[in-house]
């Protein structure tokens, strides 16, 4: 449910959905917004705590390879993370019925230990970098 | 149940870096915490503080993940995202890397080192700690090597759920602590908290019963990834988060009205 203007969390959501819609796809020179891998309705954002929320993401990959979609979800986790100007909890899943072995991939974005073991591989987080820096 | 869990002190351990996990040595005078800055700090006592006595920073290219003492007490074994595990030797108050070793943890039961889950090259290293003799320990590091998978000895027990806490935690739960000298236990939680349970006196040993005793809601500000019970001082934790800090608990069963 998305909050309307005035409510708790619009302001929330409204930032993480102007974070991860200049996010780069990891192939193609597009934005994930562009691709519609994320969309206006895909941020749920829920008031956890005093000036905390939860905030749920769920994309649709353009492509179904998992490691592409693993990727995506990186992305869009460093992204949030590092642009999100409250104090947040985050979750990030496939869009239901967008791949076949989602709960995998949904399994996989959400480990927390795995997130912070592919951000110290040198190439992928070269290529998270570059999906996640604005342009100058 | 306020008051139960009492804020000794906190401290940041690893500044502008996440702290995933505290290990107390057998004597309960230090504590080892490793972190994403790639290094472990061991903390003693000083007067009313602790204070960091040595940061064992040479040991590994990225994250530790975890540490874990040998029940003598002189070793330390840490495990590291850079896919190594080096076992430290203490002399006095300074820790040197003694060896350098792919995928290993400890398993402190059976004083044996296993392979973890995902271990690439399907070795599994063995090595054979007698808690009784120090000496023994240098001698007897590294035994055996062997292919294929995790040793198991004997008959692999059966296990059988015999309670559930469900309803307390809103989020993953991290790490679960059960004290040997009170029977409490602790819970580490993604909803930045840190509870206590412990078991009803009068419930059947059978399918027992637990009641929250404390529940800190703010204990980090971020994730609490670790909570350890000292060994020898009852009450007596430590806990760890996403946020960088370490901080000290002093836990007191509340009283039944």
């Amino acid at each position: 449910r998305v909050p309307c203007a005035g409510e708790p969390g619009h302001g929330a959501g409204q930032s993480a959905r102007d974070i991860i819609r200049t996010i780069r796809d990891p192939e193609k020179p597009n934005t994930l917004e562009e691709l519609e891998v994320v969309t206006e309705s895909c941020v749920e954002v829920h008031e956890i705590g005093e000036d905390e929320y939860l905030v749920i993401i769920r994309f649709t990959p353009t492509v179904p390879h998992c490691s592409l979609a693993t990727l995506i979800g990186l992305c869009l986790r460093i992204k949030l993370q590092r642009c999100l100007p409250f104090k947040h909890k985050l979750e990030i899943y496939i869009s239901e019925g967008a791949h076949s072995t989602e709960e995998d991939i949904n399994k996989q974005i959400n480990d927390k230990e795995r997130v912070a073991a592919a951000m110290e591989n040198p190439n992928l987080r070269e290529i998270v970098e570059q999906c996640v820096t604005e342009p100058d | 149940m306020k008051d139960s869990l009492s804020l000794l002190a906190r401290i940041p351990a690893h500044p502008d870096s996440r702290c995933w996990f505290l290990a107390w040595d057998p004597s309960g005078t230090l504590l080892a915490s490793c972190g994403g800055d790639r290094s472990i700090r061991i903390w003693g006592k000083e007067g009313d503080d602790w204070v960091c006595k040595s940061v064992l920073g040479e040991g590994h290219q990225r994250t530790i993940r975890k540490v874990a003492w040998s029940p003598c007490g002189s070793y330390l074994a840490s495990a590291s995202f850079d896919a190594t595990t080096c076992i430290w030797k203490k002399s006095q108050d300074e820790f040197e890397v003694r060896l350098s070793l792919q995928s290993v943890t400890w398993s402190s039961p059976s004083h044996i080192l296993t392979c973890p889950r995902g271990s690439q090259q399907n070795k599994c290293c063995s090595g054979l700690w007698d808690s009784a003799a120090c000496s023994a320990c240098r001698t007897a590091l590294i035994a055996v090597w062997c292919i294929a998978g995790v040793v198991c000895s004997g008959a692999d027990p059966s296990w059988k759920c015999i309670c559930t806490l469900s309803g307390f935690h809103t989020r993953t739960i991290y790490d679960v602590a059960w004290c040997r000298l009170t029977g409490a236990l602790a819970t580490a939680c993604g909803d930045d908290a840190i509870r206590i349970f412990e078991e009803e006196p009068l419930s059947n040993p059978q399918q027992p019963t637990f009641a929250l005793t404390a529940h800190v809601p703010r204990a980090h500000s971020q994730d609490v990834n670790c909570v350890a019970w000292n060994p020898k001082e009852p009450g007596l934790l430590a806990s760890c988060s996403d946020d960088g800090e370490m901080a000290f608990w002093k836990y007191q069963r509340p009283e039944v009205c």
